[in-house]
């Protein structure tokens, strides 16, 4: 169960109507290494993984939504003034003709989201081996756009989110060595 | 911030056909938690302000990857 609060996890500040930017944007919207994927999957696996772990996964996919909502606002704000030529010339043509000025889950070539982008593996060492990966390309891919970005709010929402995979990367870590730490002890149930 | 205790770097092969003007020294990211594998208690912390900016409670587990440090 969730509480929802009306507001966003860090301020999106948008200055300008730059579609193109959202397009890029998009590949952490509905991309592979991007937060719905990463929601999702966190949320799936937290169901089979050890007691001691299944905390973590749950609280970094409610986390990880929350970035969703952001690059969700950041998207819209981008895009939502942008008459259908700026879109066709921002490359967002084939988008406008299917979606409007509606948001979709597709990455930033236009692919549509797929739920093969994630794994359970119902191991806990692959899986959580795998959410370590999937925040370090997320951290990469924010450089990247951080780098390509030519709004500054949305530069500084990118860095805050860049640095919460670093944070999200070292709690999967811990969550390793906490199953690492069950080896060899005696339990008598 | 001095990030260059997160960052490491290679030599890249240089041709003389490089199209491009080459690049002599590549950098790339070695985040913080690399080094931790897990976090000790009673780091020092951000004041909350400070937190929401750098996006992490605790300072060492920041990086500080900017467009101007210009490592693509």
């Amino acid at each position: 169960m969730w509480v929802y609060e009306k507001k966003l996890l860090y301020p999106v500040e948008v200055t300008t109507c730059n579609p193109m930017l959202a397009k890029y944007l998009m590949e952490q919207y509905g991309g592979a290494d991007g937060e719905l994927a990463a929601a999702l999957r966190y949320m799936n696996q937290r169901y089979t993984v050890p007691d001691t772990v299944i905390g973590v996964l749950t609280d970094i996919s409610t986390e990880e939504f929350s970035h969703l909502e952001m690059l969700a606002t950041m998207i819209y704000k981008l895009t939502k003034d942008a008459t259908p030529e700026q879109l066709e010339k921002a490359g967002l043509g084939a988008h406008f003709v299917n979606h409007g000025h509606s948001l979709f889950y597709n990455n930033a070539g236009g692919v549509p989201f797929t739920s093969t982008y994630i794994q359970s593996k119902g191991d806990p060492i692959a899986d959580l081996y795998e959410d370590i990966a999937a925040e370090e390309k997320a951290r990469a891919t924010y450089q990247w756009l951080i780098d390509i970005s030519d709004d500054p709010g949305v530069t500084d929402a990118l860095r805050f989110l860049r640095e919460r995979e670093n944070v999200h990367s070292l709690r999967f870590r811990e969550s390793v060595e906490i199953l690492k730490d069950e080896r060899d002890r005696k339990k008598i149930f | 911030m001095d990030q260059s205790q997160f960052r490491g770097t290679y030599r890249p092969y240089i041709s003389p056909r490089d199209p491009c003007p080459p690049i002599l020294v590549k950098t790339f990211v070695l985040p913080p938690q690399l080094f931790t594998n897990f976090q000790q208690p009673g780091l020092t912390q951000n004041s909350p302000e400070e937190a929401l900016k750098q996006g992490s409670l605790w300072p060492q587990l920041v990086d500080g990857f900017s467009r101007e440090e210009g490592i693509s």
